[in-house]
């Protein structure tokens, strides 16, 4: 079989064994990419050069017995709002087009410990401000199950990558639902961690408060892998939480019996596609056959989230953005003027519409006489829904949800109307203003498209949500179904 | 008039900076060599707060009689200038559920003879911003340089209210203020740019202009006088002062106009998402307290008891660290710390100011100022003497005795030299000899001019002898 269409452990384990090499591993994933990208479009750039030196290293530690690690000669599709070190990491802008980061982020570190192999930088919405990957600097990708269709967003790049079989891990950054949504689209699994569980170190703030790096795979484990990898206290961010490491392999498995499932009724409501609604009741259904007992939940309060992210994330963002302003990296206009129209026309020619928008709003939210009309009022509303999760937790061990309310819908078919885009979120923002763990896993397909459901747990209980969407996977009519190409 | 003053004061003593563990050692180094992704503020950096700052704030604030936040929060403050590597700065601020490190507290000072207490209003840690260079100044230069070896650097903001009444009440406060923080050893405030101070001025019938970027205690004197006579002016011509805020410019002494209220900035404070809320314990705050150093009130007292100083005295000395240092190395070495005190007071300050150093950088060690002391107390040299030798200890450094060795200063005593100092003065001044031989009170004039004659080393008793004799003489011969 081709290495590529090998999962992140196979491959590993392979090389480990030595039935396969590190080397052999990485052209196959790079022949794979030269022949796909024309088509998928999911890279920025890919460091051809550098995952062959990489590959041969760890191919010569096998050889002399070495140790190697639980990602050795594992290709990661890194998302491009990620920083590496000596690569370039545009955030999909052309304000950052050139920039190229002097270290690598916690994350990248921590993969390259476990001789895993960064294969390259994913595509995304800029700023990873989109929900479909079409306000990418340097244009949309494609969803590889119809290439007609948007991958979701904003990590749509690392989906897309991942189902295309370009790699067989990839990162992506999830702030109102940026990991899950393209996961959800694009067939694949996705896991946003818990707020504090993950080092933001190197991840290019969109909005710091909601925003967690998290692993995409095509199956759990190989997602249970890479979450193990890069989770994890880092004392170089502040909002890491300091708990012990965890291998998040260890739960997958165990059956499902007695785990109480609570299906959240207002994400399942008004506005949701029939198919997607239709789906998720099947694989409520499907974990009661497992053993798992199912319960309608109902959180009014999540009526509130949507505005509430918006507010949060685009406040933040109009504050994380600030420093690109053409004087110490980045694009920069080419007149020579007074510092301010430079900052100014060099903001002007180098964020894209959508990334004004947001800066613009969340000016206004955070501005003098509407920060407690606006900004306060959202971070009460988010309280009011950690709570409401909270009390959920009392009655329930897991809550299940789809990922996104529709299917993935045709490239141009929305990006004119920001509005329904940001309806789109509506599902997946709650978990972000809670900083609750939530994993999306592939639950049906409809007319050869794939959905997705989302697991929500409790705080730092990834290893539950991680079980049932095992236990599903493993069960599901579809389990090994991939695009065809 | 009132006057509120916002100091900027650099955490001289920490090593690193207040978010980064760059080194905070970065005066008269290359610019833009002492950073790092976080303090350039690089995409994707993050702040780690440097506890060892906020252990040094804590002890401002018992300093100067605050009240300690149990919990403190920062913020961002957003607005756009190219010092600041973020486009924001990440500080302290009443807004949107953040308190400060400290609020209230007080510092009491001596205005001339007059005691005076200003209240604060609040103390927070911020990061200071880089540094920017013009050609020039601000208004003409055609370029602007930055360099960010001082970003990120810890600045702990001290906000009073507006209750100075007059320049030389903001410069007392400031003086104290300066001995209290250099007494808790945590800034340095004579290296350059380590204290700096915003100043809000109103007069009566004005709007309140505040006045930035004044960058040494001695000139906030300097500019608050300048507003104060710019102000005045333009309310004899019937101009109303509108409420702005102005440019402190060092060079031509000046204050410009930066923007008006309308202009007035919006700094869209919130949570900083970066850092979590920091807790300061009542044990943290009371093993703080139980470490504190001796500040200058607990000095002043002392040194009242211990060297019998009128409190005026001991009021000024413990009002600067280094010249209290100064005064009590000098007193182990010599036994009258009255004397000591006096000195330092009348000659020595004076020959600072004219040199323009403070006494820690001064030429003159305690030793040199006992031993010249000394040197006066057993009459080696006269107290005119004595003020000349000051002045070449601290232009030269050499030890007193040397500079009278070499100046060969000490007093003539020798009758013989004596006698023909006197000689050649009765010559040169018959008329004054002849006054003295009628009217004995005119014999100063020749005691003058024979000291005058000797640049100031003739025993002046020996002197006055040596010519009412001569003139007894005189008398008797006639």
């Amino acid at each position: 079989m081709e290495p590529y269409k090998l999962g992140a452990w196979e491959i590993s384990q392979k090389i480990r064994n030595r039935e396969l090499t590190a080397r052999e591993c990485i052209v196959s994933f790079l022949s794979r990419i030269d022949s796909l990208e024309p088509k998928v479009k999911a890279y920025v750039s890919v460091l051809r050069e550098a995952v062959l030196k990489k590959a041969e290293k760890i191919d010569k530690k096998v050889k002399r017995g070495e140790r190697v690690g639980m990602l050795a000669g594992v290709a990661v599709a890194v998302k491009d709002n990620i920083c590496t070190k000596g690569v370039k990491t545009t955030c999909a802008s052309k304000i950052l087009e050139n920039f190229v980061p002097p270290y690598d982020a916690t994350v990248v570190e921590r993969i390259e410990a476990e001789d895993g192999i960064v294969i390259g930088k994913t595509n995304m919405d800029e700023f990873a401000m989109g929900s479909s990957t079409e306000t990418s600097y340097f244009g949309p990708t494609r969803n590889p199950w119809d290439l007609s269709r948007v991958p979701g967003g904003s990590s749509g790049g690392s989906a897309a990558a991942v189902s295309a079989q370009e790699a067989p891990l990839a990162l992506g950054s999830d702030t109102g639902g940026s990991i899950r949504c393209p996961a959800s689209f694009c067939g694949v699994v996705g896991l946003k961690p818990t707020y504090g569980l993950v080092s933001r170190y190197g991840l290019i703030a969109y909005a710091n408060s909601l925003e967690q790096i998290g692993p995409l795979a095509r199956g759990t484990y190989d997602c249970a892998l890479l979450l193990s990898v890069i989770g994890g206290y880092d004392e170089r961010d502040s909002t890491s939480v300091n708990r012990a490491p965890r291998d998040y392999t260890r739960s997958l498995g165990k059956d499902l019996r007695g785990l109480k499932v609570g299906v959240l009724r207002e994400l399942i409501g008004l506005g949701t596609d029939e198919a997607v609604v239709k789906a998720v009741l099947e694989c409520a259904s499907k974990l009661e056959e497992m053993g798992a007992l199912c319960q309608e939940i109902s959180l009014p309060v999540l009526s509130y989230a949507l505005p509430a992210y918006y507010l949060i994330a685009m406040s933040e963002a109009s504050s994380n953005l600030a420093r690109y302003d053409g004087v110490r990296y980045g694009y920069r206009t080419e007149v020579d003027l007074d510092w301010n129209q430079v900052f100014s026309k060099s903001r002007r020619e180098g964020f894209g519409a959508e990334v004004k928008r947001r800066i613009i709003l969340g000016t206004y939210a955070l501005s003098a006489g509407y920060y407690d009309r606006f900004f306060l009022k959202s971070l009460k509303v988010a309280t009011l829904i950690k709570r409401s999760f909270e009390k959920a937790f009392q009655q329930v061990d897991v809550l299940l949800a789809p990922t996104m309310p529709l299917l993935p819908f045709r490239l141009g078919e929305k990006i004119d109307n920001p509005l329904a885009l940001y309806m789109c979120d509506v599902d997946t923002v709650p978990v972000n203003l809670a900083g609750l763990p939530a994993v999306s896993f592939p639950c049906g397909f409809h007319q050869g498209l794939p959905i997705g459901a989302q697991v929500i747990a409790p705080p730092f209980r990834e290893d539950l949500a991680l079980q049932v969407s095992f236990a599903y996977e493993q069960a599901a009519a579809f389990k090994g179904r991939t695009p065809t190409l | 008039m009132k006057i509120g003053l916002e100091i900027h004061c650099q955490l001289t003593s920490l090593k690193t900076k207040l978010f980064c563990g760059c080194s905070s050692d970065y005066r008269g180094k290359t610019p833009n060599t002492f950073v790092c992704p976080v303090c350039l503020g690089l995409p994707g950096s993050l702040p780690v707060l440097n506890e060892k700052a906020v252990e040094l704030a804590v002890m401002v604030a018992l300093a100067l009689n605050c009240e300690v936040a149990p919990q403190t929060f920062f913020v961002r403050k957003n607005y756009f200038y190219p010092d600041m590597p973020k486009n924001f700065q990440i500080s302290q601020y009443d807004v949107g559920g953040s308190i400060a490190i400290a609020s209230g507290g007080w510092v009491g000072f001596l205005v001339g003879k007059t005691r005076k207490t200003v209240r604060l209003r609040r103390i927070h840690l911020e990061e200071d911003p880089g540094k920017l260079f013009y050609h020039g100044t601000i208004d003409t230069s055609p370029y602007t340089l930055v360099d960010y070896n001082r970003a990120g650097i810890a600045l702990l903001e001290i906000v009073t209210e507006p209750e100075l009444e007059a320049p030389a009440e903001a410069r007392a406060f400031l003086q104290k203020l300066r001995s209290i923080l250099e007494h808790l050893g945590v800034s340095d405030g004579g290296l350059e740019g380590a204290m700096r101070c915003d100043a809000n001025i109103s007069i009566e019938g004005g709007g309140r202009v505040e006045v930035k970027n004044i960058s040494s205690f001695k000139d906030v004197e300097r500019a608050l006088t300048f507003e104060i006579v710019r102000q005045r002016d333009l309310l004899k011509k019937g101009v109303k002062i509108q409420t702005e805020t102005r440019h402190w410019d060092d060079v031509r002494r000046t204050t410009l106009s930066l923007r008006v209220k309308e202009e007035e900035q919006d700094y869209r404070y919130f949570l900083e998402p970066d850092l979590t809320p920091v807790r300061i314990s009542q044990e943290m705050v009371e093993l703080l307290r139980s470490r504190m150093p001796e500040l200058p009130d607990a000095r002043k007292e002392r040194f009242l008891k211990a060297y019998g100083l009128p409190e005026y005295d001991a009021e000024v000395l413990t009002s600067d660290r280094a010249m209290a240092d100064f005064f009590e190395e000098c007193a182990k070495l010599y036994d009258k710390p009255k004397a000591v005190a006096n000195w330092l007071m009348g000659d020595v300050l004076q020959c600072l100011h004219s040199l323009e150093v403070d006494i820690d950088q001064a030429k003159l060690a305690p030793q040199y100022l006992a031993e010249m002391l000394k040197l006066m107390d057993r009459g080696d040299i006269s107290i005119k003497i004595a003020k000349k030798v000051l002045w070449e200890v601290m232009k030269h450094g050499k030890s007193p005795s040397t500079v009278v060795r070499e100046k060969d200063w000490w007093r003539i005593t020798d009758l013989q030299t004596l006698e023909g100092y006197i000689a050649q003065v009765f010559k040169e001044y018959p008329k004054a000899v002849e006054d003295a031989l009628v009217d004995e009170k005119t014999i100063h004039y020749l005691i003058g001019k024979t000291m005058e004659a000797t640049g100031g080393k003739a025993d002046p008793e020996l002197t006055n002898a040596l010519i009412r004799k001569k003139l007894s003489q005189m008398k008797k011969g006639s």
